[in-house]
């Protein structure tokens, strides 16, 4: 038997070899290093959830449809009547949250360990194109169900659009198809949905692991492992991803599926973080819910949005905010002048302001799920209090901390105590 | 026979012609695909002028009716109504409507064609919520110096009687007023106006 499928393999190989040498180069002598961590998993992790998500969308398109009049019924219909409906629903909206979790993650490690840093310049523009693009698909997707909070989250949405001086109104009316979120606007995001974003988020992912496995994996010690090499020509301190990080993944996988089961039986709506309790109402287009909220991964960016005062009667500046603080991660490589990648081997600079940037990103975070009265509200007037709103004032703070943290960087990086690198990796 | 290591001019000439039409046959290609974006016919008639009977409407009655997918407001103010919007003059953020929210012909005092008539659009400029109206009565709500007009529950914008927005709140602008004409003494056409809008 084993020699049949010998027989086959070879008669295979020798007609289409691209197939072998693809398998080798990226799997059975793609050489990692030997030292990856917990981090390491969410990579694995974020192909993990598209497949999940792309499944799962398959599925929902199946019962499905993308009609003003029928949207908010047809999803209910899943949830009711279609078989195993409600889980693959759920498969879905919890597929939607977890791909921003491991993805936020995954983006976090690359702080940590300076995965960003040249020769992988390429590898980290990818991954923002992949986060972006993930942001339109989760945004497009979100207007699906036609509750109130898909209707108002999209009318909101698109109305940043409106602000762009001069063209900003027809650029709204053009991407709705309409004069208000319509039916129109409906069936195109499903398109963008369900086909054009997929389509390139895969083609993303694939450019992202190819350019990764070009230039080599990055590791906790943030050494170049293919400096030190055996006179195989294979790195030291490197391992073949099959079997050795397949295998890990795969553990790493079921600790994520335990995990992602425990949210999709017991609590799908997370306490309406991830399914917002207005989106169980039906989309009214007369009627404003009286709290909207984005989805929490949005959350810190709609905090900035919020947070910018209109300025010469145009809200235009908070979106140019909203917009600048998503871009700035493409400059990431350059604004970091630092001379070694790992925090491991960096010095105070850089770990405080690492460690302010993640607390301001949550208080962001918190603040967008919020309306501007949570903290309350100053007790005095004074000439430059526009709003008193602690929280509008909180979110203030935070987004200059947010800009402080890049536009800073080269100095801080440049101007940080550095400890020596180690030639191989610590175990 | 032409040098083998020095490019072929007339070839070159070629490849370039062949590139700059292709280029532009690509962006005219592209041209239905970008225009398919826009309004069908459909969405365009749905978005066409309505027409308002407000013969009936009382003083100090407000009149809601839908255009474009938006409620419209049709508010017919008192004298009392007007009088107060001398006294906020001071507290709203463009009181003379300089800020384009409005056609021509209603940037003056009361914002409107015939003084009492208010017709604008009951969304708020911040994020698109529809305010809710709040006469003279809610003082204990919003202030003692509150004198009558609109309040949104989103996020706490304020907007007076003739829909210009209070200092300090988040939205930007004044409410919209749409372009409308009166086609006679009790109807309102809202949607187009004498220049065709």
């Amino acid at each position: 038997m084993a020699s049949r499928l010998m027989a086959l393999w070879d008669w295979v190989d020798s007609r289409m070899p691209t197939l072998g040498e693809e398998y080798r180069k990226h799997m059975s002598e793609y050489y990692a290093p030997k030292n990856f961590n917990f981090w390491y998993y969410f990579g694995a992790l974020s192909i993990m959830v598209l497949a999940i998500q792309i499944l799962s969308g398959i599925w929902l398109t199946m019962s499905y449809k993308p009609d003003a009049a029928l949207a908010f019924g047809s999803v209910e219909y899943i949830m009711r009547d279609v078989p195993g409906g409600w889980i693959i629903r759920y498969i879905h909206t919890t597929g939607a949250s977890a791909f921003f979790v491991v993805v936020y993650l995954h983006m976090f490690r690359g702080l940590l360990y300076g995965s960003y840093k040249a020769p992988r310049e390429l590898v980290w523009i990818f991954g923002v194109l992949i986060y972006l693009t993930l942001m339109g698909e989760a945004f497009f997707g979100y207007l699906l169900p036609w509750g109130q909070m898909s209707y108002w989250g999209a009318q909101v949405i698109v109305n940043l659009f409106g602000t762009v001086p001069f063209i900003g109104p027809d650029l709204a009316v053009w991407i709705r198809g309409d004069y208000v979120v319509s039916d129109a606007t409906l069936n195109r995001f499903f398109a963008l949905h369900v086909i054009a974003l997929p389509l390139a988020l895969i083609g993303l992912v694939a450019a992202h692991i190819l350019a990764l496995h070009d230039v080599g994996s990055n590791n906790p010690d943030g050494i170049e492992i293919k400096k030190n090499k055996g006179p195989d020509g294979k790195p030291l301190d490197g391992i073949p991803f099959h079997p050795y990080y397949t295998v890990k993944d795969l553990a790493g996988a079921v600790v994520f599926l335990a995990l992602f089961s425990v949210v999709v039986f017991f609590v799908p709506e997370m306490g309406g973080y991830f399914i917002e309790y207005n989106n169980f109402v039906p989309a009214d287009p007369l009627v404003t819910p009286a709290h909207i909220a984005p989805v929490w991964y949005f959350t810190p960016y709609y905090s900035i949005l919020r947070a910018v005062p209109p300025l010469f009667h145009s809200q235009f500046p908070g979106v140019m905010a909203m917009g600048l603080a998503t871009m700035i991660l493409f400059f990431l490589p350059w604004l970091d002048r630092s001379p070694v990648k790992s925090i491991r081997y960096r010095g105070p600079y850089w770990k405080f302001a690492v460690t302010v940037f993640v607390i301001t990103f949550f208080m962001l975070g918190y603040l967008g799920t919020e309306p501007t009265t949570v903290w309350g509200q100053f007790g005095f007037d004074a000439f430059f209090l526009d709003t008193p709103d602690v929280a509008t004032w909180g979110a203030r703070v935070g987004t200059v901390i947010y800009f402080l943290f890049f536009f800073l960087m080269p100095w801080y990086t440049a101007r940080d105590t550095v400890k020596p690198v180690p030639e191989r990796v610590t175990s | 026979m032409s040098d083998p290591n020095k490019p072929d001019r007339a070839r070159r000439s070629l490849l370039v012609a062949t590139a700059a039409i292709g280029g532009a046959a690509s962006a005219g290609a592209a041209v239905p695909f970008v225009a398919s974006w826009f309004p069908s016919e459909r969405a365009r008639a749905a978005g066409a002028p309505i027409e308002v009977d407000i013969s009936n409407l009382a003083p100090g009655e407000l009149g809601i009716f839908e255009w474009r997918g938006k409620p419209v407001w049709v508010f017919r103010r008192t004298k009392e109504m007007l009088a107060t919007l001398r006294k906020v003059d001071a507290k709203v953020s463009d009181p003379k409507s300089d800020v384009p929210q409005q056609p021509e012909y209603a940037k003056n005092e009361n914002r409107s064609l015939k003084p009492d008539v208010m017709v604008v659009v009951g969304i708020c400029t911040h994020l698109g919520c529809s305010p809710k109206e709040k006469g003279a009565d809610a003082k204990a709500e919003l202030g003692a110096d509150w004198e009558g007009g609109f309040y949104c529950p989103c996020h706490g914008s304020k907007f007076d009687l003739a829909g210009r927005v209070y200092k300090g709140a988040p939205a930007p602008t004044n409410l919209e007023v749409p372009p409308h004409m009166y086609l006679s003494e009790g109807r309102i056409l809202v949607g187009e106006d004498k220049k065709g809008a």
